[in-house]
């Protein structure tokens, strides 16, 4: 499956400033994997220690934040747009 | 003049005491800068400082706004001399009828709807026009509840930048107003507001939000220091003590977080004598991620599509929520929410008892103060303190219904007589 995938500022180092990047992966473990493999060092800071999404990151896979969804097991059909963004607070 | 510290700043500009920025999750340091997570664990960035020493006399020959509190907040020494709202010094009401009716023997309303635009964000406001003047920003920015909205609206006016600002597009009709009255651009997004907090993280990124200053996103670590002048008002109106128990509103958990920073930096500083205190976050039942982990002794916050007339505080997704568990848990204190029924009568009861007209979010924290004092979890002999947050003004709807005239009546004394016979 391909998909794309929008890169936050503060991860664009890892891939030369650019943001937005093309993926691959039936799920966002799989993507994620990926992009790591594409992008080395990456993966780990989206995920922690223990492979779960770091708590001050949203990942969504469309429009839906994927801890509505399945979380890394979360289907990323062809064509999907994913996008990773730190968590703000707001008002 | 306060007491302002030797240190050298890390940059060029002049943040008074603040030194640098430190990720609250993992300790990485940062030069103070318009950035807001970290880029080693995403965690949030917040202020460093070096105090020096900070005396009560030099605050108190201070003016009679947030400004008196100038040298514990990263803002340069002049910046009272600005253009700005000049927020702050509400008033602390001591709240007899209120505390005899819900049987507590100490409380005390802190009302920010005294606040230039009526709501406590024009604290946080100031410090981020601070921000965005240091950083050359020529447009403040910022996604909104609705009080944000209007707060950065006025700030920019004041100060003499462009604004823009995005709120959901089915905000309450007085908020959309106070938001577009200031001249700025006013966005209204078909979503919710975490829809309009993840569009505003995009734009951030983009060549459109290019030198944007984004209160809540970029400007974050400096704005949310703006929240700690609550703590410090009320320890100062306290005659320099802190209150036992506070009841604070929880939307992202950002205001809650910095009210305990400030008691702390208070104590450390001397300023207070060391004493427990207990903090409890009040949230909304159709909005409550928060109260829901505290219940569930979790840690971290499962987000929730919100669905309350509280849409002051409606963050789905509140992303300083893990450190409002903390905080309760640390201090001792509880996270707890009331349906919207119990929002709308304590605002009632609020307006009956004390003669102030609370916003929705208001209604969230004297219906939660009314419930933990119900259920026993709030001691009733400690010197307690429940904020209000907003103008009852901006949330007219939420009351209309029950907020009738008594009667409509010919202008006659024999059609008055009828009307009140009994």
């Amino acid at each position: 499956m391909s998909v794309s995938v929008r890169i936050p500022t503060i991860l664009r180092t890892y891939t030369n400033g650019v943001a937005e990047v093309s993926g691959e992966g039936g799920t966002l473990r799989e993507v994620l994997q990926k992009l790591d493999a594409d992008y080395p060092g990456i993966g780990g800071r989206i995920l922690d220690e223990t492979g779960k999404i770091r708590r001050f990151v949203n990942v969504y896979v469309g429009e839906e934040d994927v801890r509505f969804a399945e979380g890394l097991d979360t289907a990323t059909p062809d064509g999907v747009q994913i996008s990773v963004i730190p968590a703000v607070a707001g008002g | 003049m306060a007491h302002i510290s030797t240190a050298t700043p890390t940059t060029a500009t002049d943040f008074g005491p603040a030194t640098g920025l430190s990720c609250r999750e993992c300790g990485a340091h940062y030069e103070l800068g318009p950035v807001f997570a970290c880029t080693e664990c995403f965690g949030p960035l917040e202020v460093a400082y070096d105090f020096g020493e900070v005396r009560r006399e030099d605050i108190a020959a201070g003016p009679a706004n947030i400004w008196r509190y100038r040298s514990l907040l990263p803002v340069p020494a002049g910046v009272a001399d600005k253009p700005n709202l000049q927020p702050g010094w509400t008033k602390l009401v001591r709240a007899d009828r209120l505390a005899a009716e819900l049987g507590l023997r100490s409380l005390h309303v802190k009302d920010d709807s005294g606040n230039p635009t009526h709501s406590f964000k024009d604290r946080v406001v100031a410090i981020a026009v601070e921000a965005a003047r240091a950083f050359g920003f020529h447009t403040l920015s910022c996604s909104s509840t609705g009080n944000l909205a209007g707060a950065v609206g006025a700030a920019a006016a004041r100060a003499g930048l462009d604004s823009c600002v995005f709120i959901p597009a089915d905000l309450e009709a007085a908020k959309v107003t106070m938001a577009a009255v200031y001249g700025g651009r006013l966005v209204g997004i078909d979503g919710t507001y975490d829809e309009v907090n993840r569009f505003c993280s995009e734009l951030i990124g983009d060549e459109l939000g290019e030198k944007w200053g984004f209160v809540n996103v970029n400007l974050r670590p400096y704005y949310a220091e703006g929240s700690k002048t609550l703590a410090y008002e009320i320890a100062e109106q306290f005659g320099w003590r802190l209150p036992e128990q506070i009841v604070v509103p929880v939307a992202s958990g950002s205001q809650l977080t910095k009210i305990d920073k400030g008691f702390r930096e208070l104590i450390k500083l001397g300023l207070v004598e060391e004493r427990p205190y207990r903090i409890f976050g009040a949230q909304a039942e159709g909005c409550s991620p928060v109260s829901r982990a505290f219940k569930a002794g979790q840690d971290v916050v499962q987000p929730v599509k919100p669905d309350t007339i509280a849409k002051s505080l409606a963050i789905g997704n509140p992303a300083d929520g893990p450190y409002v568990l903390d905080i309760a848990r640390r201090t001792g204190g509880a996270v707890e929410d009331v349906n919207d029924g119990e929002v709308v009568e304590a605002i009632r009861l609020l307006a009956r008892t004390e003669g102030i007209f609370a916003e929705t979010a208001g209604g969230v924290t004297v219906g939660v103060l009314r419930k933990l004092v119900r259920e026993g979890r709030l001691d009733p002999e400690a010197e307690t303190v429940v904020l209000n947050t907003g103008d009852g003004l901006k949330t007219l709807d939420a009351v209309a219904e029950q907020a009738r005239p008594s009667a409509v009546i010919r202008p006659s004394l024999d059609a008055f007589r009828a009307a009140f016979a009994n």
